[in-house]
């Protein structure tokens, strides 16, 4: 193999799993660190700049972060990260201070934003510190977009949502709400010096099947029912309920049903329990509700009795799997009818823009995706960029938010008439955490203790009150124990071939077995030979100079602990603990 | 010196025929300088231990008084130890020994635990043949006491205050070949590819077993001009061949190239494999290894690999004719078999 090439900022990036699975590229274990210390604002801070919605993430986040890290693959759970975000949200002090001024003179470009939610906030918030005047279109009374309308109060609070949605619009951010943009050609008349499409994927998917039509008003669309409950349009809902799909936002419909009268309230799903598609603390939560999930159930029929919905039939399947692709056949066992007053179908959510005339400039697929490039998220007409689940699709709120950096600096870059493609490199910094012999200015005791446990509110309070949030929070000594769960994998293990004897202590020390000092070969023979073989192939090996002895050194990532006692024995330093921070580039 | 080291294990370690993986075999946190050879050479031994497969509770380590003394603590923290008095390891081992030659006795000595105040048992030791593995952590000095130049510091090296050692060495392995050891190797901390299998080795011998290992000592003698440093002996070794353990059950002839080297099968069936020997050598001649000692050092090269053995030996036990059961396990019938067995014997001697 060749020497790994370190001063490629992608490969320390990596190693800091959390941060590198994160769209927005929080600096994970740097917020983690400062509030063990007790330093709430700060984290609050860096997560801010990150991800812009600390508070909202740290309640709702899909955390991509929690399966890549890597106390995950040495012991059984991951660190709470998402957890921890809201400590720091939940703890900080005034933080407005710290927010980025607005400048006194703008800088003459007028930017539109088409919908409230986190990725058009996310622009506003990157443009506005730059003189740029932000004009933000939303059909509802107040900025958030599904934040607001999907996201329920008992996982997400108002107060939260309003504080951090707050934030962005302070920067004078000229709000045009209760407006639904209509035509994106009136819109491109006005003269915006750039369009961004931030509308989301707002259509949910109804369930046609026989009986639909009689059933009428007890069969109701998730996505929709859900924001007419969240505007308060809907208050109750039958003692009955089903919910087919095996989503999140299945979810959050069987959680919130059951606030709203709902008793029996079944999920029932087509699929295999294993697969479904929502976040498994999701459907932990929804069982904890008393809420069963029926798997292999394939709906058939609404049924109607009198003219009135009494329940639906399914068919049991099996899931059989032939070349990795799975289908569901018949099991054979008689139909099935479960009772419900009314049934709210959550299979599915899909993009829409009647409002975009196709005479626009915007080109869309065959499937009626807009065409949009993956790096600067300019649609066919230059004018115009899309984000969030615009752009590609449903995703989540942090995507949206990773995809309002890029496209600030899309739009920037274009406002100066740069190349849209010359993207500024990333912020790096590597710095010794060495103090002293045996001493580090970082934690380096990795300690045994298991993933801690979040508390929730009494169930009978949580039940009878749709406002209610569930999740308590950690409390501070238990967050700085949960803090403490993490290794620091920013702290990189940096080796400098020219120091090194190959006195084999730092192969000796090292818990995980990383390091092994052997002739080189090529990559895939090499991870057979190791002390302990490296067969987490998303991991990479870091591989060193030829040494005197013709081997060269080799470290497997994979299991790194980041204890840092491979520099603490090396007798010359050839190894050091340096802290490396990486931040994603913003506009300007 | 580290204070902590977590728990946590690479979750794919390999595990040996017990199902351990190297965690069984582990000791507690050394507290040797960062860097001393001699935390190599425990790594060697742990490892060698653990690819043999030897229940922990079966190995008994034993050890004087210096750094290398007190490495036993940092392997093997599941096997029986004792650490001794300055010198007298080999008198505590023989003593362990005769009262139990079930278990496997890993002595554990320094150049001057050995070469200086422990001189006398040393030979000793060697003379009675008794069947234990003793390696020596050679770094040619007192480590322990701050490194003053030991008895097997060679004659002109630079001790790191600058001064210059007036003294012939003595050669630890030539010694034990001129004192009929059945077993004598040589190697170098900083080679563990050589030094695992020459202990695996050595602990399969049924006799005495010598390995002098070089391990240099970071803090006091690892300075230019200094014969025992890391650069030193890197740029001075001179390897007799490659040395391998093959386990009874394995197909040794499958894998062996003809030609290239000899196979020595040993008492319990397994085999030593030497390949590549050097030209000239011949492992089973006291005398050519002598040679081949004295002409390395005439030549300032250090001498490594497996310099002799001798696979027909017979150690301490057999020559005094002890009884096959361990002294331990003796009860006292055994012991006192009564006074019908004393009068058979007083009429013998009539
Ligand atoms: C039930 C449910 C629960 C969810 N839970 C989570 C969760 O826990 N965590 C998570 O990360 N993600 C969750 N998501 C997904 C997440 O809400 C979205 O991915 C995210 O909000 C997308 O952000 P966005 O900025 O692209 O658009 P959106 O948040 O969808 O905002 C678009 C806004 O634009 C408005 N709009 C649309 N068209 C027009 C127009 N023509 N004129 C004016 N306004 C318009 C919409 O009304 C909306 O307010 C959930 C989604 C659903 C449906
Ligand atoms: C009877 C006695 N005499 C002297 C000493 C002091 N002493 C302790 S260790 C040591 C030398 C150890 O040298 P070596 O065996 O080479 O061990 P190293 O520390 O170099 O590994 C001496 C002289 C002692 N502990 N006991
Ligand atoms: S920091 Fe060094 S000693 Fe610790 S696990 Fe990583 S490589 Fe091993
Ligand atoms: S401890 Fe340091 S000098 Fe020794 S082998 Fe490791 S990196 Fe090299
Ligand atoms: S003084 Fe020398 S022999 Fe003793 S622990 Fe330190 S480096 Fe090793
Ligand atoms: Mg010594």
């Amino acid at each position: 193999m060749k020497p790994t090439d370190t001063k490629n900022p992608e490969y320390f990036h990596k190693v800091v799993d959390c941060q590198y699975a994160c769209p927005a590229h929080t600096p994970v274990p740097e917020y983690i660190r400062l509030i063990s210390a007790g330093k709430y604002t700060e984290a609050y801070m860096i997560n801010w700049e990150s991800n812009v919605f600390p508070g909202v993430l740290g309640r709702t986040c899909d955390r991509p972060c929690e399966p890549a890290c890597r106390r995950g693959r040495i012991e059984e759970e991951p660190v709470a990260i998402c957890r921890l975000k809201r400590v720091a949200a939940d703890n900080k002090d005034d933080v407005r201070a710290f927010m980025p001024g607005i400048p006194s003179e703008m800088n003459g470009k007028r930017i539109a934003l088409i919908g409230g939610g986190p990725a058009s906030l996310t622009v506003a918030r990157d443009l506005a510190p730059l003189g740029y005047e932000i004009h933000l279109y939303d059909e509802h009374a107040a900025g958030g977009g599904m934040m607001r309308s999907q996201i329920p109060s008992f996982r997400l609070p108002d107060d939260v949502l309003n504080e951090e949605v707050g934030y962005i619009l302070d920067m004078g951010i000229h709000t045009h709400f209760n407006t639904y943009v209509s035509s994106m050609n009136e819109i491109l008349e006005k003269g915006y010096d750039a369009v961004f499409v931030g509308t989301g994927a707002p259509r949910g998917r109804d369930l046609v099947l026989p009986g639909r039509e009689e059933a009428g008003k007890n069969v109701h669309v998730g996505i929709e029912w859900l924001a007419s409950v969240a505007f308060e349009h809907t208050h109750k809902i039958g003692k009955k309920v089903i919910v087919l799909g095996g989503g999140n936002t299945a979810m959050d419909c069987c959680r919130t049903s059951r606030r709203l009268g709902g008793e029996e309230v079944k999920v029932v799903v087509r699929s295999p329990f294993a697969e479904m598609k929502a976040s498994p603390w999701e459907i932990e939560d929804a069982m904890h509700e008393d809420i069963p999930i029926l798997e292999n159930h394939v709906p058939k029929a609404y049924v109607i009795e009198n003219g009135k919905l009494v329940g639906m039939t399914f068919e049991k399947v099996k899931a059989v799997y032939e070349q990795g692709k799975r289908t569901l056949v018949p099991s054979g066992e008689p139909e099935v009818f479960i009772e419900a007053d009314d049934v709210l179908v959550a299979v599915g959510q899909q993009n829409s823009f009647p409002w975009i005339e196709r005479d626009s400039g915007v080109d869309f697929d065959q499937w009626g995706m807009p065409l949009v490039d993956a790096l600067t998220h300019q649609s066919t007409n230059q004018r115009v960029f899309f984000g969030g689940d615009a752009a590609f699709g449903p995703k989540n709120v942090i995507t949206a938010v990773a995809h309002g950096h890029q496209v600030a600096i899309s739009i920037d870059l274009y406002c100066k008439g740069e190349a849209l493609t010359e993207r500024p490199a990333p912020f790096t910094n590597l710095v010794s955490k060495k103090m002293g012999i045996h001493e580090w200015s970082y934690d380096n005791d990795v300690v045994n203790d298991q993933r801690f446990i979040v508390p929730q509110a009494e169930k009978k309070a949580a039940l009878s009150d749709r406002k209610l949030e569930v999740e308590l929070g950690f409390d501070i000594q238990t967050a700085i124990k949960e803090a403490h769960r993490c290794l620091n994998c920013d702290v990189q293990t940096v080796f400098e071939k020219d120091k090194c004897i190959e006195c084999d202590a730092c192969v000796d020390i090292c818990p995980t077995a990383c390091i092994t000092f052997t002739v080189n070969g090529e990559e895939a023979e090499l991870r057979t030979r190791l002390k302990a073989p490296a067969l987490n192939l998303t991991q990479d090996l870091y591989v060193s100079d030829t040494l005197p002895t013709q081997r060269v050194m080799v470290k497997d990532e994979d299991v790194c602990l980041h204890c840092g006692l491979c520099a603490e024995r090396c007798p010359t330093s050839a190894w050091d603990m340096q802290q490396y921070l990486y931040k994603v580039t913003k506009a300007g | 010196m580290t204070y902590i080291r977590p728990k946590f294990r690479h979750p794919d370690l390999p595990k040996n025929d017990l199902g351990y993986t190297t965690r069984e075999y582990e000791g507690s946190l050394s507290t040797l300088c960062a860097g001393c050879g001699h935390d190599s050479i425990s790594g060697s031994i742990l490892q060698a231990c653990f690819e043999l497969s030897i229940p922990p509770h079966r190995i008994a380590k034993l050890s004087g008084i210096g750094c290398s003394s007190k490495t036993p603590n940092y392997f093997l923290g599941n096997s029986h130890g004792f650490n001794s008095v300055h010198g007298r390891m080999p008198s505590v081992a023989t003593g362990a020994n005769m009262a139990n030659r079930d278990l496997i006795y890993m002595g554990v000595s320094g150049d001057g635990d050995t070469a200086s105040i422990g001189m006398g048992q040393f030979v000793h030791v060697i003379r009675r043949n008794l069947n234990m593995v003793y390696i020596v952590m050679n770094n040619g000095c007192y480590g322990l006491t701050k490194g003053q130049d030991s008895a097997t510091a060679d004659a002109g090296s630079k001790s790191k205050a600058g001064s210059v050692n007036p003294f012939q060495p003595i050669d630890l392995a030539g010694l034990a070949l001129e004192l009929g050891a059945s077993f004598v190797a040589q190697s170098f901390s900083g080679d563990k590819e050589q030094l695992i299998p020459l202990i695996k080795a050595a602990i399969s011998h049924p006799g005495f077993a010598f390995i002098n290992v070089i391990s240099p000592c970071v803090t006091f003698n690892n300075n230019p001009g200094s014969t025992k440093s890391y650069d030193y002996v890197r740029e001075h070794i001179e390897e007799t061949g490659k040395t391998d353990l093959v386990p009874e059950k394995s197909e040794i002839l499958a894998s062996y190239e003809s030609g290239t080297g000899t196979e020595v099968m040993l008492h319990d069936g397994t085999f030593i494999k030497l390949e590549k020997l050097a030209a000239n050598r011949d492992p089973f001649n006291r005398m050519e290894a002598m040679n081949a000692l004295r002409n390395a050092r005439n030549r300032n090269e250090i001498l490594t690999g497996l310099l002799y053995i001798e696979t027909e030996t017979e150690d301490l036990h057999h020559t005094i004719n002890s009884t096959d059961r361990p002294l331990n396990t003796l009860e006292e019938e055994d012991l006192c078999p009564g006074s019908a067995v004393l009068a058979e014997i007083n009429e013998d001697l009539r």
